[in-house]
């Protein structure tokens, strides 16, 4: 154990080395975009047109994938099964593949000579070059932190008092709905916006099933690509400003201490 | 009536014994047991929450070994009281009236009246979190009564609690059981069955070592463990001399040859003598009496006991006699002092091994 204070010292020197090669370039971009380019940006119906549809797309996998992965999480943290371990593994794939491969997966899954991708045109739903595509890309690959995070958050929930609501005469419905989920609250929420955050920031997989409409990170690559670090930098300050404000929020809302409910 | 039928379980390091158990309406039944006999297990097969291997489990005739936990209307108190720590304590005692579809005025007045029963009413806004032992123990209680369960289960309700609440809540116990509850309380204290309960059940390693009446098993213990763990504290390993005996009235030995009479069936088998500490009468010389019994001692120590003082004499072996503070006072008793013991031999009691 390191215990005297120039080892202390040392470890504060290399930790801070870490936050500054996380801070700076993020510090860089915002100060390198001036005022007026801040103002330009938003105004541009485009880059707002961009953020909204990112923003609502990621949100939407969230709460539509969320269905289930939420079931899943608590299948996976209270029931034993023969293959759990390589459920587990399966639901852990989309973190270690490239999301370009990952996109190009889900193609084979949903482009229109498929038998979901027809049925999803028979219903009016279009994946590839749609919202549907995008939601469904971005839910693929962040899809894992919400699972994670929800399964250990069951996990820690005592089976104890799940026990002690059946025999207060609850049913298992009325005990995951009031006793489990409430317990496991934080982590849950921790899941959503974490998957929501990853979600955001989604682009090989996007740019494969629809470079159009132009989510965020696209756009950011597609400014770049054509005009240079001096377009693309100002939306992606813009973008990583409003990201930052809703997952600081979030995670002060998420954070906040359950407090008992009365009445 | 609850009735176990040679209800049996197995774990990997544990196994419950084929058990049969009869439990009547208004039963206040302890299972007493050292931690690790198996009695947890028990309150856990009978509230549903582990499935037995073997037997079935009646309530009021009806077969409940299989039937869910929440249809089963047994309600257990658990030892770590499992109160929901997100909701307050309103919350936790209205939690089982949610169901039962009741107006919400009703439900808080519901909610009011057990509070006031169990004295918890002026803890309805608070957390869990922050309420002491006793109080915990209190909700955990009115929670349950809230389901009305036909049986109430309570596990090592007693424990963690210090003298004056552990008084308190057995005036309440008794005062649920009055109302009518059928109850099956769960202990290692067996001060706690002789003063709460009408039947006792003994187990020990996964085995019902006996059962009845506090008196016919504190008085009657069929087993060495069952005496000294129902506060018997003159026992004594003893043999017999053979040839020794005849005509009901036996001879055996304990510690280094002290010789002690008792009536009972001819054997030569080795086993235990108990002998209650209320039936030896102290004297200080040797006096013509009904006591067959009569053994030379030195006093040792001296305690007090509640209102007498328990002394502890030095005979071969180590008697613990109860006495009045008056006696002490009387025969002027203090360590060191000889003294004689005195005892029939019907208040003798041989247990085999």
């Amino acid at each position: 154990m390191i215990s005297d204070w120039k080892g202390t010292l040392f470890l504060a020197g290399l930790g801070g080395l870490i936050l500054l090669f996380i801070v700076a370039p993020l510090a860089g971009m915002l100060l390198n975009t001036s005022g007026s380019q801040y103002v330009e940006t938003v105004a541009d119906a485009e880059v707002r047109r961009s953020i909204r549809l990112t923003l609502l797309s990621s949100f939407a996998g969230v709460m539509i994938f969320g269905l289930a992965a939420i079931p899943l999480a608590y299948l996976l943290a209270r029931k034993d099964f023969p293959g759990k371990g390589i459920v587990n593994g399966v639901v852990a794939l989309p973190v270690v593949i490239p999301h370009s491969a990952a996109g190009i997966a889900l193609m084979g899954v949903v482009s229109r000579n498929t038998f979901l991708g027809q049925a999803a045109e028979g219903a009016g739903i279009t994946f590839v070059g749609g919202v549907a595509g995008i939601v469904v890309a971005m839910a693929f690959v962040s899809i894992p932190f919400l699972v994670h995070a929800a399964r250990d958050g069951f996990a820690a929930v005592p089976e104890k008092l799940e026990k002690a609501a059946l025999n207060l005469g609850a049913s298992p419905w009325r005990v995951f709905f009031t006793i489990t989920l409430p317990l496991a609250k934080r982590q849950v929420l921790t899941g959503m916006t974490m998957m929501w955050a990853r979600g955001l920031s989604e682009f090989g997989a996007v740019i494969i099933i629809a470079y159009h409409p132009m989510v965020t990170p696209i756009l950011i690559w597609e400014r770049f690509a054509s005009f240079g670090l001096s377009h693309a930098r100002p939306v992606a300050a813009v973008f990583m400003i409003i990201c930052l404000a809703i997952f600081v929020l979030m995670r002060i809302l998420s954070g906040k201490k359950p407090e008992s409910r009365h009445g | 009536m609850l009735y176990l039928d040679h209800v049996s379980v197995s774990f990997p390091s544990f196994r419950l014994e084929p058990i049969s158990l009869a439990v009547e309406n208004n039963d206040y039944l302890t299972l007493l047991g050292v931690s690790g006999a198996g009695k947890t297990v028990v309150l856990e097969l009978l509230a549903g929450l582990i499935k037995p291997d073997g037997g079935r489990i009646l309530l009021n005739g009806t077969n409940i070994t299989h039937q869910k936990i929440q249809e089963r209307r047994i309600g257990l108190v658990y030892q770590d009281l499992s109160l929901f720590p997100h909701l307050s304590v309103k919350n936790n005692i209205a939690f089982p009236l949610r169901r039962k579809g009741l107006s919400k005025d009703r439900l808080l007045e519901r909610v009011k009246e057990l509070a006031a029963e169990t004295e918890v009413s002026h803890l309805l806004d608070r957390s869990p979190g922050t309420l002491s032992g006793g109080e915990a123990q209190r909700v955990a209680l009115a929670r349950t009564l809230a389901a009305d369960p036909e049986i109430l289960l309570l596990d090592e309700p007693l424990s963690n609690l210090d003298v004056k609440l552990k008084a308190d809540l057995r005036k309440l116990l008794r005062r649920i059981h009055q109302s009518g509850k059928t109850m099956i309380h769960v202990t290692h204290d067996y001060m706690e069955a002789a003063t709460l309960s009408n039947k006792v059940a003994v187990i020990q390693n996964g085995r019902l070592l006996q059962h009845g009446s506090p008196e016919e098993v504190f008085r009657h213990p069929r087993s060495a463990f069952v005496a000294h763990f129902s506060g018997v504290k003159n026992l004594f390993p003893c043999r017999h001399d053979r040839g020794e005996g005849g005509e009901g009235l036996q001879t055996a030995l304990v510690g280094d040859g002290v010789r002690i009479r008792y009536y009972g069936e001819r054997t030569n088998e080795p086993g235990f003598l108990m002998i209650p500490e209320q039936e030896i009468i102290l004297s200080e010389e040797a006096v013509e009496s009904s006591a067959v019994n009569q053994l030379r001692g030195t006093i040792r120590e001296m305690n007090l006991a509640g209102p007498g003082v328990e002394v502890i004499i030095d005979a071969g072996v180590d008697f613990v006699v109860s006495i009045s503070r008056h006696s002490q006072t009387a025969l002027q008793l203090e360590a060191g002092k000889g003294i004689w013991l005195n005892f029939k031999a019907s208040s003798v009691r041989f247990i085999g091994d």
